[in-house]
């Protein structure tokens, strides 16, 4: 029996288990809407913008661990997306965005509402098709879906037109699919596991170094037993967040930019590295010139070979799933009758607790106003370290990193490669209706938030009872910090004039609205809006406009040269 | 230092453009770059040659083994190859030029394969800087128009790219 394109589309959704598609109808999807209509398998939400349709997708996919699924119109439905898809790509998150398109005849012609998709996205996507035939259209899905989740994740772009949505054919969805052009490596190479094994063993000043590949990869479980096992001191880039127990005494916290000052000395200091699923970024090592003033050998774990000896010359590249060469490093420990050198860590040891002694974390808790980091604090308190966590981008973003202290993986949802202000309400929808019962927290700042304000509608529509956390300092929090370190105080631009009244902003929209200007209210407020367990509360919290987020790495420094509060 | 790189890649619509679009978003450099299906029409084959340390030169092969349409990628200066290009020039023929560029063509194992009263069109192939030698041999004004293919590559002897 022949159906239609669209209905093929919406079968394919099917067949891949998928529960919610995140959307905004037009003409060169109608189609595909009219046929999701016609069903009740797969649900569709519609947001208020399509940048928020691919957040909401993308928040799914990092919280569940599946491929999250967007569906906007050709054109500026397209346009609106590339900021999520771009976003996506950038952390690794699978995605398959399903994207209208003028009918084949027009295509090229200038149409109304008429982008190259495909090459628009080009950039910013793993991979994407143009779907020109009906038959190729389960096929087509079933590699979109695959490459999605396979090697390194990323987001797909199906860029289907209107008229092969129209078209009829024979439906059968492929159950396996092999690509020759596509063939991702797995299985970690035995030799160099063994080679990073020696290295380990004779090492005197040992360091952990995991990125959002542990997340990514499912490698928590691993992980942790081995870095018990060595007795290594391990940090973790922003991504990783969650891959190792925050609460462990032998994590360091976050590295990086605002990484603690013991995490990043450990790193600059060490002797071996080993880095897992991480990249080495500029937001992380800083200038990499400076990174190699010190000599040290660096073991490399990732399953995409290019972030290997990209940015920073390895010693032991191992190309493979984390997970699988992790449970393989350990088997090998385990097989092996080395030791680590344990005079010469009980020495770096004593060191590290030197560097941690600096509390390089510590802020004013006298002050009269709401310190940010105080919110955080207690937020983790109330919530018990329990909660899913989405940001935004900025200074509140940084405090939640290092203030929210990760047990787990997956329930920190953050745009860490783009840094795409605007993303953490969106997320924190996906990450609500992928987790329905647990607790969803977005931390924000009065100008992210702004940036798709507009989800609070969605956010009642689907009666979503996100707890949504403001550190309000009526600035562009980091934009005013860089201004005030490095521009001599011109704050050109990043003062939020004019803001609205958060508390009847959320209530027009049907939600609960909360103002605390008071350090003392902060625990109260928090505690009450957490019973509210069906409601979405907004709360505005009135902060310090002042403060500044520390340590921090200026640009182009090295990881010692960190500015200390 | 100068690479020529093969590429093995699905004959998509498209894929040129993610070859291309990928040199010029991470700023690598591209001398040239030919391309055309191969005996099995599914499959075009690609040659790239562009410069750069050995670290760029790494990630371009890295970065072009991550593209989802690539099958396979070599770096042919990494061994024996040979490398051939075609080039098409109409030179002036005019008067003691006419006898002249007969004999450069000649000498440069060219053969004219268009003649009018006025210009000669020569077919040349070799690797290019026997190309650019021929250039640099007859006189800069009797050229009237020069047209080049970019480098083709192939490995020698049992040195096979194939699926």
């Amino acid at each position: 029996m022949e159906i239609s394109g669209a209905e093929i589309v919406v079968r394919c959704l099917q067949e891949e288990n998928v529960d919610y598609v995140f959307g905004y109808p037009g003409g060169a999807v109608l189609f595909i809407y009219d046929e999701l209509f016609r069903q009740n398998k797969v649900k569709h939400v519609l947001v208020r913008h399509e940048q928020a349709a691919v957040h909401a997708a993308d928040g799914y996919a990092r919280a569940s661990g599946r491929v999250g699924v967007a569906l906007v119109t050709s054109g500026p439905g397209v346009t609106n997306a590339v900021t999520g898809i771009a976003t996506a790509y950038m952390d690794s998150i699978p995605l398959v965005v399903v994207t209208g398109q003028v009918p084949t005849h027009a295509i090229g012609q200038d149409a109304f509402q008429e982008v190259d998709t495909v090459g628009i996205t080009r950039p910013c996507v793993k991979h994407n098709f143009l779907v020109k035939d009906v038959h190729d259209i389960a096929g087509t899905m079933k590699k979109a879906f695959f490459v999605a989740a396979s090697g390194r994740p990323g987001p797909i772009v199906v860029d289907i037109p209107k008229d092969v949505t129209a078209a009829k054919a024979a439906f059968e969805y492929p159950a396996t699919i092999s690509m020759r052009s596509y063939n991702p490596v797995t299985k970690g190479h035995g030799g160099q596991i063994k080679k990073a094994l020696s290295l380990l063993m004779h090492a005197e000043r040992p360091m952990v170094y995991t990125g959002g590949g542990v997340v990514l990869g499912g490698a928590t479980k691993e992980l942790t037993q081995l870095v018990r096992k060595l007795g290594f001191p391990c940090t973790s880039t922003l991504m990783g967040l969650g891959g190792y127990p925050a609460s462990d005494g032998q994590f360091l916290g976050m590295l990086g930019m605002h990484g603690t000052y013991e995490a990043n000395m450990a790193m600059q200091h060490c002797d071996v590295l080993l880095a897992i699923g991480a990249r080495f970024d500029d937001r992380v090592i800083g200038n990499p010139r400076h990174f190699f003033d010190e000599k040290r050998r660096i073991i490399h774990i990732d399953i995409d070979p290019s972030s290997i000896s990209k940015r920073v010359r390895v010693d032991v590249p191992i190309v493979g799933d984390v997970r699988d060469v992790l449970q393989e490093l350990s088997k090998q420990l385990g097989a092996s009758t080395a030791k680590p050198d344990a005079s010469a860590l009980k020495t770096w040891w004593a060191q590290i607790e030197l560097w941690r002694a600096r509390d390089s974390l510590k802020y004013d808790r006298s002050s009269p106003l709401i310190k940010p980091q105080y919110v955080i604090q207690k937020l983790h308190e109330v919530t018990k370290g329990e909660a899913y966590i989405t940001s935004d981008v900025g200074q509140h973003q940084m405090w939640a990193a290092q203030f929210y202290k990760f047990e787990k993986p997956r329930r920190w949802i953050n745009s860490g490669g783009l840094g795409t202000m605007g993303f953490g309400m969106p997320a924190a929808m996906g990450v609500q209706l992928a987790h329905p019962k647990e607790t969803v927290v977005c931390v924000t700042g009065e100008s992210s938030i702004m940036m798709c304000i507009q989800e609070l509608s969605t956010c009642k529509q689907y009666r979503l009872p996100l707890k949504i956390i403001s550190l309000n300092n009526r600035y562009m929090g980091m934009v005013r910090q860089w201004q005030e370190f490095f521009h001599g105080n011109r704050y050109a631009e990043s003062y939020m004039d004019a803001l609205p009244d958060f508390v009847r902003l959320a209530e027009s929209f049907g939600h609960v609205g909360m103002r605390i200007e008071k350090p003392a209210d902060v625990e109260g407020a928090l505690a009450e809006a957490f019973k509210r367990k069906n409601e979405l509360v907004f709360m505005d919290f009135v902060t310090d406009q002042a403060e500044n987020v520390y340590p921090m790495i200026p640009g182009g420094k090295g990881l010692s040269e960190m500015i200390l509060v | 230092m100068r690479h020529i790189i093969s590429v093995l890649l699905e004959n998509e619509p498209g894929a040129l453009s993610r070859v291309s679009g990928l040199f010029s978003a991470r700023g690598y450099n591209i001398e040239s770059l030919t391309v055309a299906p191969t005996e099995d029409p599914t499959m075009s084959r690609m040659t790239i040659v562009t410069n750069g340390s050995d670290d760029v030169i790494e990630q371009i092969n890295k970065q072009l083994n991550k593209l989802v349409d690539v099958v396979k990628v070599i770096d042919l200066s990494e061994g024996e190859h040979i490398e051939r290009e075609l080039m098409l020039v109409k030179v002036r023929a005019v008067g003691k030029d006419r006898e002249e560029m007969k004999r450069m063509a000649d000498i440069f194992r060219g053969r004219i394969i268009d003649v009018t009263d006025r210009d000669y069109t020569i077919e040349l192939t070799g690797s290019g800087s026997k190309l650019d030698a021929f250039l640099k041999a007859v006189s800069r004004d009797a050229i009237l128009e020069t047209v080049r293919t970019g480098a083709s590559g192939i490995g020698r002897g049992d040195r096979v790219l194939k699926l």
